[in-house]
């Protein structure tokens, strides 16, 4: 029963709510079905699937609140949940700060999240496309080392004032690194989508191979402040850090790179070159995510950033009451906008820069300046005149991408992209930017 | 380790409207995020063995009558709780419980993997037969069947971490209101804000596979932690200092303060049990001298890292490196491969570190994350050397790799982060071994002309073959000529991990010993997190590059 219908799933949950006693009461339901396949070594190495669903009661007395969760569904499971997360309730501390339960909200009809050739994605299927992945490695004399998984899940939830909220979602991620036999050369690529039938795992696999064999003998060049190229998978792992970090609370307490002295913050403000706009939009067609957020708020199509200027932030329930404002939830996916040239028509443009296929171990160095730090992988080059020239040396970076923004030359046409740090997806265009700073370099390949 | 956590049923959103939101993006960013919620204060409600023992034989059965020449089984209940707090208020308490089977065979010279939380005899039987046909199905993709190290059953064995004090038992309450003893003291030295967190624990792990073991095991984990920040109205700026506790593999004796376990610096430091009331204290006024602190000047350094900083350092350039499945290259396309391949190891004479450097792997260390009586696919854990003065000896590894390093047995490295997910190579507990001769922190520090001694660990990354490394800290004291004259800020060191160990001159001895450590190792695709400690005592490192962070936008 991993994945209910809209029907079984309000059943279910109003059967749930018949059993409570508390002042207020919410459950939610959810359930997944998944499989996965690694290779390693020009061979398979683990594989698997798994299902499960999970059934989360909350309960309220005032302002204390207890949750509780099981996945058995007989009614005796069921009076016994509710039971639980209103003992808990009951010994919580008061939370100030505890907000009621959202009510019946109007959705705006959701977006096409679920995709049934995705969800019927079998043992076979990933075999097959794994295979197509070694045979490419194989033929191009290089080891390959990559991962597919796929998943279908559904959520739901219904409240005790009437909210009711359900949907289905289907994902599927590949990517893949290939590396020389003597270990000198190494490259990769990343995809991810609701609809497997846009994954071309040959296609991303012979990036791959392309970049592998090129990579090999890479020279070594002075850190320091050089034009650079980022491909998407690579820009997406700064730029979460930075559209992540739109909080209105965290602003107003002056501790973010967003506050300013005397309480006030950068909302309103130009904070990075006008060529950046950042969009979150749940109907966008090669990004289609959920129309409600976990709270049951609608999420609707806002804009983060305009030409460069902070327009939103997010603002929690109890955050946006205090402040007298409407809440704005977190979205589930962003779209950075771009133009239309293409990766190439980029590199053809360069006089003299870095290529960066993929950015790794980011870490927060400094929150205040929104300072990152982390290593070039998989795929770094030298471009002079248009041409990639000739491989380098792996760098380590520390950099903000507040400062990276504001030295940006030029956007390309955005594509989807994964993080390859916190696997979430996003659609980011190639950047160009000049004087990114390189501290020191790596020999890692 | 990696900070991005596997969310399985939830989202990361749904999550933080559960587990409470409000808490510093420093707590935020590390919550372990396995299993459902359920309440806290309740009896545990484990299955009792025999139960456990026939649900894992209706697996074994099924997946041998479909053709799996192993089988192995593990029905887990993954217990955690979560208090957070920030201030006078108590955000939220939540308790997450997770219970289901994973199954694990070979079958046609090929590993398969299916888990389901339908445990019931069909629901068994059913996952048992599909992880046999991925197997099947998979074997075409092999270029030599999985070759496993022989291992003996055990029969009906049991392990439980030796706590004093169950932390799940004492009352919610109670821990919530020392969390906000702990933000009142910080307030009233000077933080602006503190976000605090307790997290606990608890995996009751039944194991059973085809070689005749059947092992039930309950352990347990504990951490306490804040963050304090201060900020400066005028200028705007602000400063944050971590709480210097670690997470560990105790009870809630962790939390009973004990004088005699303190070492007295500049400042104070825990071994095995923690003061959150004095750290709180000390951090609010420590973030204050943060701020007033001056800039560092880049350049050269001698280091002196507190165990609180340098278990980390340990952790990415030395545990992670000598990872077997990282030097094969079974982690290229995510956590990475490692500059230690097989040839340095075979030359006996790879010279990892100065003499002084002697690094040993153990997975039974008492109050270590990583202690555990077997590891998930059945094998008794141990204790082995990695680096011995200086030089590479061993590496970690599993049964399907033993064979490769000439091992007649795994040493007991396999694990997995639940029920849900499959078991593969992860990190024994990795700890610099004391000095021999007597040596105390005050007295290192009195040899140093111009160093840095830091306390507690800050930003961290590390390049994915493990030769680059950046690390940051809590607390940064500037020596001048054997004395500490003052606090810096802006500092992190960045070397390349073999230089750096060659570049290790000193180490305090046993009485400084402790434990740092991370409940979220981060490895796999997908992504499991794992718990290992790392011991080490206050040592000192060399002529170290120190590098500015401060930067303006």
């Amino acid at each position: 029963m991993a994945i209910l219908t809209q029907d079984e799933a309000r059943t279910l949950l109003q059967k749930v709510l018949a059993f409570s006693k508390a002042d207020e009461c919410q459950a939610q339901i959810s359930g997944r079905e998944g499989g996965n396949i690694r290779y390693a070594r020009n061979a398979v190495s683990t594989s698997g699937q798994l299902s499960s669903t999970q059934l989360v009661v909350t309960s309220s007395f005032g302002k204390k609140q207890g949750i509780s969760t099981i996945n058995e569904y007989d009614d005796a499971s069921l009076a016994k949940v509710v039971r639980r997360s209103e003992d808990l309730a009951r010994l919580a501390p008061e939370n100030p700060e505890y907000m009621p339960f959202v009510g019946p909200q109007s959705y705006q009809p959701a977006a096409t999240t679920f995709i049934p050739a995705t969800a019927n994605i079998n043992s076979k299927l990933r075999a097959d496309l794994t295979e197509q992945s070694l045979k490419i490695a194989k033929e191009a004399k290089v080891t390959a080392a990559g991962f597919l998984e796929n998943t279908a899940g559904f959520s739901a939830m219904l409240n005790s004032h009437g909210l009711f909220a359900y949907n289905t979602a289907t994902d599927v991620n590949f990517s893949v690194t290939l590396r020389t036999d003597d270990g000198t050369g190494s490259g990769y690529a990343s995809r991810g989508y609701n609809d497997v039938s846009l994954l071309d795992v040959q296609k991303s696999t012979q990036v791959a191979a392309w970049k592998a064999a090129k990579s090999v003998e890479a020279k070594a060049i002075e850190p320091g402040k050089y034009t650079v190229i980022l491909e998407p998978a690579a820009g997406i792992v700064l730029m979460e850090n930075l559209y992540g970090a739109l909080d209105a609370r965290s602003a107003d307490e002056g501790r973010s790179f967003l506050s300013l002295p005397g309480g006030k913050t950068r909302l309103g403000e130009k904070l990075v070159d006008e060529q950046v706009t950042i969009y979150s939009d749940p109907w966008h067609e090669k990004l289609p995510t959920r129309n409600y957020d976990g709270e049951g708020l609608p999420q609707i199509k806002r804009t983060w950033i305009e030409k460069g200027v902070v327009k939103n932030l997010f603002y929690s329930r109890y955050w946006a009451q205090k402040k007298g404002v409407q809440p704005i939830p977190y979205p589930d996916g962003f779209v950075m906008s771009g133009g239309n040239l293409s990766l190439e028509d980029m590199i053809k443009g360069t006089e003299k820069g870095i290529l960066v296929t993929r950015l790794w171990y980011i870490r927060s160095v400094d929150p205040q300046t929104l300072l990152y730090t982390g290593l070039t992988r998989d795929g770094t080059f030298y471009i002079e005149n248009g041409q990639i020239k000739f491989p380098i040396k792996n760098f380590r970076f520390n950099e903000s991408p507040i400062i990276m923004l504001n030295n940006l030359e030029q956007l390309g046409y955005p594509e989807r992209t994964i993080s390859g740090e916190s696997n979430s997806a996003a659609l980011i265009p190639p950047m160009k930017i000049r004087d990114f700073t390189f501290t020191s370099l790596s020999d890692a390949v | 380790m990696d900070k991005s956590i596997n969310l399985d049923h939830m989202n990361r959103k749904d999550f933080l409207s559960l587990a409470g939101l409000g808490m510093g993006g420093a707590l935020l960013s590390q919550l372990p995020l396995m299993g459902a919620p359920v309440p806290p204060g309740k009896p545990f409600e484990t299955v009792d063995t025999a139960l456990k023992k026939q649900l894992a034989d209706i697996a074994l059965n099924a997946a041998r009558s479909k053709g799996a020449t192993y089988t192995d089984v593990r029905i887990g209940r993954y217990r955690n709780q979560f208090i957070i707090t920030r201030e006078d208020k108590v955000l939220n308490t939540v308790d997450t419980e997770s219970y289901g089977i994973g199954i694990r065979v070979i079958a046609n010279g090929c590993w398969g993997f299916a888990a389901t939380d339908k445990l019931d005899h069909d629901g068994i039987a059913q996952a048992a037969e599909l992880a046999v046909s991925i197997a099947r199905e998979n074997a075409r993709l092999l270029t030599e069947p999985v070759q496993l190290a022989p291992q003996k059953g055990y029969g009906e064995v049991s392990w439980k971490t030796p706590i004093v004090k169950n932390a799940f038992e004492v009352p919610i309450k109670e821990k919530a209101e020392l969390l906000l003893a702990a933000n009142s003291e910080a307030m009233k030295t000077g933080a602006s804000f503190v976000d605090s967190a307790l997290f606990l624990v608890n995996e009751q792990k039944y194991f059973a596979s085809s070689d005749g073991s059947y092992i039930d095991q309950d352990v347990h984990r504990i951490w306490p932690t804040f963050t304090v920040t201060k900020i400066e109205k005028t200028s705007g700026k602000f400063q944050t200092r971590d709480a210097l506790s670690a997470p560990m593999g105790l009870g809630y004796e962790y939390l009973i303060p004990d004088e005699k376990k303190k070492i007295k610096t500049v400042t104070t430091l825990y071994r095995d049990r923690y003061d959150i009331l004095e750290d709180a204290r000390l951090a609010g006024a420590e973030v204050g001298q943060k701020q007033a602190a001056k800039s560092v000047e880049p350049g050269k350094y001698d280091l002196v890292l507190d165990p609180t900083n340098l278990f980390l350092t340990i952790h990415e350039s030395t545990g992670h490196p000598t990872e077997l499945d990282r030097v094969l290259g079974y982690e290229a396309n995510f956590a990475g491969t490692s500059f230690l391949t097989l040839d340095k190891w075979k030359s006996g004479k790879f010279n990892y570190g100065s003499k002084l450097v002697n690094i040993v792997a153990d997975k039974t260390q008492p109050g270590s994350l990583g202690a555990v009586g077997y590891d998930d696919e059945g094998v008794a854990t141990k204790e082995w050397d990695i680096i011995k003065e200086g030089t590479l000896v061993n590496y970690q590894a599993i049964r399907d790799q033993a064979h490769i390093v000439g091992l007649s047995e795994s040493q007991g490295c396999c694990y997995s982060q639940s029920w849900r997910d499959v078991q593969f190579q992860r990190m024994a507990n990795i700890s610099l071994r004391p000095g021999k001769t007597p040596l105390i922190p005050n007295d290192l520090i009195k040899n140093v002309e111009k160093g840095i001694y830091i306390i507690g660990n800050g930003s961290y990354s590390i390049d994915q073959q493990r030769y680059n490394f950046q690390f940051s800290g809590q607390l940064f004291y500037e020596i001048k000529n054997g004395k500490i004259v003052g606090m810096l800020k802006d500092v992190a060191y960045q070397a390349n991990t073999q230089e750096f160990w060659n570049s290790c001159t000193a180490i305090c001895d046993q009485s400084d010993y402790r434990l740092g450590g991370s409940f979220f190792d981060g490895k796999g695709q997908p992504m499991q997190v794992s718990a290992v400690s790392h011991g080490s005592s206050t040592t000192r490192f060399n002529g170290i590059n120190v590098i500015n962070t401060a930067r303006k936008i």
